[in-house]
């Protein structure tokens, strides 16, 4: 299958490493990857802002990289991005009175997947660990970013991912449908509100004993890491898509200091 | 009162009462969250009714089929409105009720007051109702010299305590039992000085002070849940019983109700009574729900007044986007979920409705550039929880985001100097909508990560951006972009991830 | 202009956009398909949830049944359509002015009434998924008022009259009479939504559920 790969912004410029792990699963199981070069950013920013005007262009700009037949489907490692190509897209353009782009947006918007929904749902993998090879000794617990779970109904998609790496201990997360508090422009404009989130969600990934905690959006992972390091905890912020990627050959790397588990390191 | 122009009512005409936040939200929820006690209660209460309500939710094999039913209903009402407004108008007054129409609050509580006066009363009972506190009836009445009791029990704290309501269910949710019991010994005449903090003692002494109340009440005032159009039939829903005292033993009885509040048929009440009780206290029905059509010779009132209540209805009716707002049946599911309202409580909002539906909800009555109501549709981080719990599936998020843009629109060539965060979408725009022009600006990253120093991480960023720095770090910038990665160092699949572990490829661990 | 023409103008001219009126997609339950035996169980269940007390008896049994919860009142009201064979069992004695009638001809003042200690009603049907018992102002339940200010409601529900699910029981009444729907003891959720039974309604409620 020829597969596109949406980046997303913030991965394409902070967290590169999530877009090559997505790219190295998707090469592993046999498939063509490619990178459409006029692709930016979904828009959403913007768009949940309330500066839809500011939105078209950008969401138009999408819709050009992404509306060739050239690939089968695009695939995107957010659930909020594409929770906005699909959704918000169409919406906008409707709202701004250009039919013709609603269409081509819909359209796009049809053939785009979240990665976890592209690798259960399209390619069929249930077994990270002997689909994949995924390979990741260490303590981890989750979270599952609210647009996946509420805009894209991912359920425990990616938690069953995490579950059948080898090697993984997944600790279940208390309260995990609770939103971290990013929300966009939300955690600058109600920046109390939104820390007070992000404290419970650090308590609860604290409580957790995990040294590490996935989910399945850069911008939440940036968001909840962010607040874990200015209480100066050693918890990092790792994405599902750089853990199905860790194998023994290719360990997945992370920033900082992050224990190995002990017994379960050596295959 | 409105202006007119040809006969034809200018549109919208915006509500007013209790509608507003009089400060921003950000402001207000700052204030809020400095109080510990308030936090305390309201996480404590919000999630045993969440828990409350998954388990009853869950127990209904066709909870969605409701919900999509209540939705259609509510859709079709909002369609149908005027003609429905005249077959219930038709239907109650001819079963010997009177109707009012009032365009805006102060409309409303001169009649509710006029018509309290016609009795000789000064004195009225209340059951608790969303509308007259929107309107502010309390507090107008007591300037005509009525007292106006409120006899729902969250409600008499609120009212004993000299406060304001914070939810729309249970008004009182920001005290818990200790700071109820020191209200009641302090401000209830009569109390036993000996009353504990146990709920079931202060549930009594509530019913020993309002009993003689009750039993002497010659006018009560009253909102309602539902309106039947094609029977004229109204429907009151409650858990104590302080609404069958005032609906049943006073010789008069005053409804006050929003337009939006009518059903088509007698049918669609078994799908909204199935939705609402569970959606609420998360019971599988509220202890009691009253209906009653007009007047009913020898049993209960006999002067039968509904006052109908515009205040705004209609401009949120006239916003597409946003009309669907007025389905609400104020269940309350959508704050006790919401993550926002747990933390900052109901007064931050300012409006009588708080929560998710009231930042929809109060803006879209008052239209956006009312006092600080443009900030109301910002309280929310989209999480989406608030439209999961929704009985009647109304699409908040959606109607938060559609505001935002209303409020961005109106301020659009208002402002001499744009602010930080227009400037800011005006560039991320330029930036965002050309992947060359986005690859460009990343070469900058390795500068970003100059500006975090060797700890690798930015602590302090200014302006607008400051807000995510108080209490969040900013990791430093990767070396370079996946788009420069792909473009210059990007072989293929036997390269870069690695293929498939091959000591791995069908023996399994 | 009215107020009334002005708010249908208003309306009207918000709708300006004729929104579509939707098909009520009505793929709810309509029925429970449970059996007799079946319904009453469930209907004990939920009644005992609420706090209220249940006795299943066969109808022959009504009589004693009420007789014996009868038994520490002072006092008590009946709607003057009651079965008079439901109160065969209860010693009358005319002159002790321990029974009261009342009906809509004759009815007894509030103040009355809040010297009585119970009633004694029938009902008109009643929910088994729900705990929910209906009264519609028939003669064997009287005036709203006499199965409030009581603090004990006795209530008959014969089991031909549970229905499994609310649309069912709506279906059977007559939406037009004055109803009241309780599903237990009157109770408050107000502090710290904590459910307490007992507030201003009846505090007890006692269900004989007659076969
Ligand atoms: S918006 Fe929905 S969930 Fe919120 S109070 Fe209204 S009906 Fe209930």
């Amino acid at each position: 299958m020829k597969i596109a790969l949406f980046a997303t912004c913030i991965v394409d410029a902070m967290y590169p490493a999530t877009a090559k792990a997505t790219v190295a699963i998707l090469e592993r199981l046999g498939h063509e990857v490619v990178f459409p070069g006029g692709q930016a950013c979904c828009g959403q920013m913007h768009v949940n802002s309330g500066y839809f005007k500011e939105a078209v262009p950008v969401i138009a700009n999408h819709v050009a990289a992404f509306e060739s037949d050239d690939y089968d489907v695009a695939v995107a490692p957010s659930g909020s991005c594409v929770a906005s190509v699909k959704h918000q897209h169409p919406m906008i353009a409707r709202s701004c009175g250009d039919r013709a782009l609603e269409k081509r947006a819909a359209a796009v918007g049809a053939k785009t997947y979240e990665l976890s929904e592209l690798l259960v749902d399209v390619l069929g993998i249930t077994d990270a660990g002997s689909q994949l090879g995924s390979w990741f000794p260490h303590r981890v617990t989750y979270h599952p970013s609210c647009h996946g779970m509420r805009l894209l109904r991912l359920g425990d998609r990616q938690q069953r991912l995490l579950n059948t790496v080898r090697g993984i201990d997944l600790i279940p997360l208390p309260e995990p449908d609770q939103c971290c508090g990013f929300g966009g422009t939300f955690s600058m404009k109600n920046a109390d509100v939104s820390s007070a989130m992000l404290e419970d969600k650090a308590a609860n990934i604290t409580a957790t004993g995990a040294s590490l905690c996935s989910g399945g959006d850069a911008s939440c992972l940036m968001h909840i890491g962010g607040g874990l390091s200015r209480q100066g905890s050693s918890i990092r912020t790792l994405h599902f898509a750089e853990i199905l990627a860790s194998t023994e050959q290719h360990p997945a790397q992370i920033a900082g200091e992050v224990q190995l588990l002990s017994g379960k390191a050596a295959q | 009162m409105s202006q007119t122009f040809l006969g034809m009512p200018l549109l919208p005409v915006f509500g007013t009462g209790n509608l507003h936040a009089s400060e921003s939200f950000p402001k207000a929820a700052h204030r809020e969250l400095g109080n510990a006690q308030l936090r305390a209660n309201l996480g404590h209460a919000t999630h045993t009714i969440r828990d409350k309500r998954l388990q009853v939710v869950s127990e209904l094999p066709d909870w969605e089929q409701l919900r999509d039913a209540g939705s259609a209903i509510k859709e079709s009402v909002m369609a149908r409105l005027p003609e429905l407004l005249e077959q219930f108008e038709k239907n109650f007054t001819a079963r010997g009720g009177v109707i009012h129409w009032a365009r805006d609050a102060d409309e409303a509580n001169e009649i509710v007051a006029g018509l309290i006066r016609e009795t000789g009363e000064t004195e009225a009972v209340k059951v608790k109702s969303m509308a007259t506190q929107e309107i502010g009836l309390n507090e107008y009445l007591e300037e005509q010299g009525i007292t106006a009791l409120e006899t729902d029990l969250a409600e008499l704290i609120v009212q004993l305590d000299h406060d304001k309501p914070s939810h729309i269910l249970v008004p009182a949710i920001h005290k818990n039992r200790s700071q109820v019991r020191d209200i009641f010994l302090r401000e209830m005449p009569g109390a036993d000085p000996a009353l504990t903090d146990d709920p079931a003692k202060l549930a009594a002494a509530a019913r020993t002070h309002l009993r003689r109340k009750f039993l002497t009440a010659k006018v009560a005032v009253s909102g309602a849940n539902f309106a039947l159009a094609d029977s004229g039939t109204l429907a009151v829903v409650e858990s104590e019983g302080n609404g069958r005292m005032c609906l049943t033993l006073p010789e008069s009885l005053i409804t006050v109700m929003g337009i939006e509040k009518l059903l088509p048929t007698w049918q669609d009440l078994e799908v909204f009574m199935q939705l609402l009780p569970r959606s609420s206290t998360g019971e599988r029905m509220n202890p009691y729900t009253s209906l009653w059509t007009g007047v009913t010779e020898g049993d209960g009132p006999q002067n039968m007044h509904l006052v109908l209540l515009d205040n705004g209805r209609s401009a949120a009716l006239a916003d597409e986007m946003g009309r669907s707002a007025l389905h609400c049946i104020r269940c309350s599911a959508c704050m006790n979920v919401c993550p926002v309202y747990e933390r900052t409580g109901g007064h931050a909002y300012g409006s009588t409705y708080p929560g998710p539906i009231g930042a929809i909800l109060s803006p879209l009555m008052t239209g956006i550039q009312a006092e600080e109501n443009n900030s109301l549709p910002y309280a929310s981080s989209l999480c989406g929880a608030c439209y999961d719990a929704c009985p009647v599936k109304i699409n908040i998020p959606d109607i938060l985001v559609h505001l935002r843009g209303v409020d961005v629109d109106s301020k659009r060539g208002k402002k001499k100097i744009p602010t930080q965060m227009d400037a800011g979408m005006k560039a991320a725009s330029w930036a965002l909508s050309s992947g060359k022009r986005l690859g460009l600006l990343e070469k900058g990253l390795p500068l970003g990560r100059l500006a975090a120093g060797p700890d690798k991480k930015i602590t302090k960023l200014p302006g607008i951006a400051a807000g995510w720095t108080q209490s969040r770090d900013i990791p430093a910038p990767p070396p370079q972009s996946f788009r420069t990665w792909w473009a210059k160092e990007h072989r293929g699949p036997d390269a870069d991830g690695g293929p498939m572990p091959s000591h791995n490829k069908g023996d399994q661990p | 202009m009215s107020a009334r023409d002005e708010i249908l103008g208003r309306v009207r001219a918000a709708l300006k956009d004729s929104p579509q009126v939707p098909q009520v997609p009505r793929g709810y339950r309509a029925t429970s398909g449970l059996d007799e035996k079946a319904l009453i169980e469930l209907l004990v269940d939920r009644l005992v949830d609420y706090k209220a007390q249940v006795a299943v008896v066969d109808a022959a049994e009504v009589p004693t049944r009420i007789a014996a919860l009868l038994v520490g009142a002072q006092s008590y009201v009946v709607p003057a359509g009651l079965d008079s064979g439901w109160l065969a069992g209860v010693e009358y004695e005319p002159a002790d002015g321990r029974r009261h009638l009342d009906s809509a001809a004759t009815p007894l003042t509030v103040a009355e009434l809040d010297g009585i200690d119970a009633v004694v009603t029938g009902s008109a049907v009643a929910v088994a998924e729900t705990g929910t018992i209906i009264l519609d102002g028939s003669p064997s339940q009287g005036r709203r008022a006499i199965s409030l200010v009581p603090d004990h409601h006795i209530c008959v529900v014969k089991a031909t009259d549970i229905a499994g699910i609310l649309p069912e029981a709506l279906r059977r009444i007559d939406g037009t009479r004055p109803l009241t729907m309780i599903s237990g003891p009157s109770a408050t959720s107000d502090i710290e939504l904590e459910r307490v039974e007992g507030v201003h309604g009846p505090r007890k409620l006692d269900v004989i559920i007659a076969r």
